[in-house]
């Protein structure tokens, strides 16, 4: 009986998950903690702790700065584990991000005649689309021309980068800064009152809709007929043809819900009101990136993303703090390589649950 | 005519460090394991070795130490690349997992480490490594210009590397088992050959080849290393898949795109493309469509092998 107790929570496979990312998170931690003990046995306590505290080291504020991490990767990572499930690689969330977030500032700037409520949901809008376009591409050369998405979704990140420039150069440029130019302030998502709770310009409602974003995308995968048709063809392509799936449009329609998903991070990320603007730089977009490791260590599980993305941007803020112990931020990077690393461990992990419980089993059944 | 040379030798800088490196990509994926830790491995073997050339070139300078740094960055990536074929091989995960992992870890560790050594990111060193002129064939008309002036022999080891891997995988007991384990690892299995080998052997050079390509795209092109190969990993990815994971046509495909990038970066010396009124960004987008509209004609027969990136379990043969 007691054994029986103890292992319940193995014997589920939200528990198996869970228990596994905590391990990993662990083991990604203990590694960041010894490099920081290498490069620097006195200050690596306290760097650790600023670490560890990571958002929650500054009251509100701190909380408000790790939500506001928080809202572009949910986005990409949303992106990418969706594609995911489909059995699609979306490695191009960065271009399709870039695009979205260039759209929202051009209609931010440009589109003043729209009045004031309409205008940041027409600008988001636009993101949306633009994303959604930008990932529609991949899918249509996957789908009809047998174009691998990994190669085509690469090659668009960097066209969309130096379009996104050229554009900006051409019709919204701060010629001093090389970069875009505020959006109206009819353009900036509300902060309904959220910036004064959170006791920071950067939070506004932003937050509510990546939230909504998540709910949606685990009501289409887990409750409709087309995320059953999706995650079909992602497990077996085969089989979901023979059961009269028809694949071509499902790696499209995943593709470009997936580039939607990452534009509206673009949109949410540089209408926020926070003082951040698109530069003219040969760099492409690093939240596309960071989305892949959302979606890694969430296991492309929506839920699983939305809690993988705010765990990400709490560490981020601790990178930030540790600066204060003269280490580089970039331990960060370190530790959540290690943990999405350790990601790779579940499997063997999972197996030998499974044969704990078979040896408890069976010791049952033998008595 | 000098434009045409400029041209021919400018490419060899683009071009080199990507069929190297999709070359290495080549043998990962014939062994069966896709390898997206390329631009990780890239990073680690370029600072790992610019860390060795900043190191030693108070002692010595010249084509010796370029060539002992080859050797560490051959080796840093190949270690570095153990990481991607134990997860993949032995834990069997998803190999996208372990492959994001290294892409991540490589930068970042490089600027941590660079930081906390030396207190600024960027790795300088001194390069004594350009050849003006190879004696005797650098004088040779048309070929002499285009091979052997304004070099470097990453360039000859690059093309060397080329052939040795036609050779390997083509002509050599190594490479005819490699190939069926990218194929179809069971039936490997069933006449004797060990799967999980072969794909460490696979990835191993895999990593080693990519540590090379992270040192020999940095050396032309740069004196410091700030920690990034500005995505040529990735490309040498789409290399791999435009050349469909065959040595002849990645040779076809990394020149395609490394004459489209020089275009793009050296399009202000080419008198022809500096009159035209179109900008500069226009210029550097033109590789990236070249290759989605060319690959949109020929992918139609993918030659892709069939078990890549599948963990191989021996229990389910």
């Amino acid at each position: 009986m007691k054994h029986k107790l103890k292992f319940s929570l193995m014997n589920s496979s939200w528990g198996v998950s869970f228990i596994s990312a905590a391990m990993a998170i662990f083991i990604g931690l203990l590694f960041g903690f010894i490099i920081l003990l290498i490069s620097n046995s006195r200050e690596a306590v306290p760097g650790f702790f600023a670490i560890l505290q990571g958002g929650f080291a500054d009251g509100a504020k701190g909380i408000g700065d790790m939500l506001y991490n928080a809202i572009p990767i949910i986005l990409t990572g949303l992106s990418v584990g969706f594609a995911f499930k489909t059995g699609l690689f979306n490695i191009g969330a960065s271009g399709q991000f870039t695009m979205g977030a260039f759209v929202a500032i051009f209609i931010g700037i440009k589109w003043t005649f729209l009045p004031g409520h309409l205008h940041w949901i027409v600008a988001l809008t636009g993101a949306l689309i633009a994303g959604a376009l930008w990932g529609l591409l991949p899918g249509i050369l996957k789908a009809y021309y047998n174009v691998h998405e990994v190669i085509s979704s690469i090659m668009m990140n960097y066209i969309g980068m130096y379009l996104v420039n050229i554009l900006i150069v051409k019709n919204i440029h701060d010629k001093i800064k090389n970069q875009s130019l505020p959006v109206a302030k009819t353009a900036i998502i509300p902060k309904a009152g959220l910036d004064k709770i959170f006791e920071t310009n950067n939070m506004n409602i932003g937050i509510l809709i990546a939230i909504l974003a998540v709910i949606v995308i685990y009501i289409i995968l887990s409750k409709t007929t087309l995320g059953y048709e999706l995650k079909a063809c992602g497990l077996s392509p085969t089989a979901s043809k023979y059961a009269g799936i028809n694949a071509k449009n499902k790696i499209i329609l995943s593709m470009l819900i997936a580039g939607a998903l990452s534009g509206l991070g673009g949109g949410l990320l540089y209408l926020a009101g926070s003082g951040k603007y698109l530069q003219v730089v040969d760099i492409l977009a690093p939240q596309g990136f960071a989305g892949i490791s959302v979606a890694l260590l969430g296991m492309s599980n929506p839920i699983g993303i939305l809690f993988a993305g705010l765990f990400i941007a709490h560490l981020t803020v601790g990178g930030v703090n540790i600066q204060l112990y003269s280490f580089a931020p970039e331990v960060i990077d370190i530790i959540i390589s290690a943990i999405i690393y350790c990601g790779a461990f579940s499997l063997l992990f999972k197996n030998i649950i499974l044969k704990i419980n078979k040896r408890s089993s069976r010791q049952e059944a033998s008595k | 005519m000098n434009v045409i040379y400029f041209v021919a030798q400018q490419t060899m800088f683009f071009a080199i460090p990507l069929l190297i490196v999709a070359l290495g990509g080549m043998f990962s994926e014939r062994s069966g394991i896709v390898n997206i830790a390329l631009e990780g491995i890239m990073v680690m073997g370029a600072f790992v070795s610019i860390s060795f050339l900043s190191i030693f070139q108070n002692m010595m300078s010249g084509q010796l130490l370029l060539v002992l740094a080859i050797f560490v960055a051959g080796l840093t990536g190949a270690v570095f690349s153990l990481l991607h074929a134990f997860a993949s091989i032995n834990l069997k995960a998803d190999q996208t997992i372990s492959g994001t992992a290294l892409n991540m870890f490589a930068p970042a560790f490089a600027i941590f480490a660079a930081r906390m050594v030396q207190g600024v990111q960027q790795v300088q060193f001194l390069d004594t490594f350009h050849i003006a002129k190879v004696p005797f064939l650098g004088d040779i008309p048309v070929l002499g210009p285009i091979l052997f002036q304004n070099c470097y022999i990453t360039t000859y080891i690059g093309i060397g590397i080329a052939v040795m891997a036609e050779i390997v995988i083509n002509h050599t007991k190594f490479g005819l088992r490699l190939k069926a384990c990218g194929e179809h690892p069971q039936a490997a299995d069933s006449v004797g050959i060990n799967v999980y080998k072969i794909r460490y052997a696979g990835v191993i050079i895999s990593g080693m080849l990519g540590g090379i390509g992270g040192l020999v795209f940095v050396v032309p092109t740069s004196t410091n290393f700030n920690a990034t190969v500005a995505g040529y990993g990735f490309l040498a990815l789409a290399v791999l898949i435009f050349g469909q994971w065959r040595t002849k046509k990645i040779f076809f495909a990394a020149f395609f795109f490394g004459i489209m990038k020089t275009f793009a970066a050296a399009y202000s010396a080419i008198p022809i493309l500096k009159t035209l009124p179109i900008s500069n960004d226009v210029y550097k987008m033109i590789p990236y469509i070249a290759t989605l509209i060319v690959l949109s004609f020929f992918s139609k027969s993918s030659q892709a092998p069939k078990a890549s990136g599948v963990p191989y379990d021996k229990g389910s043969r």
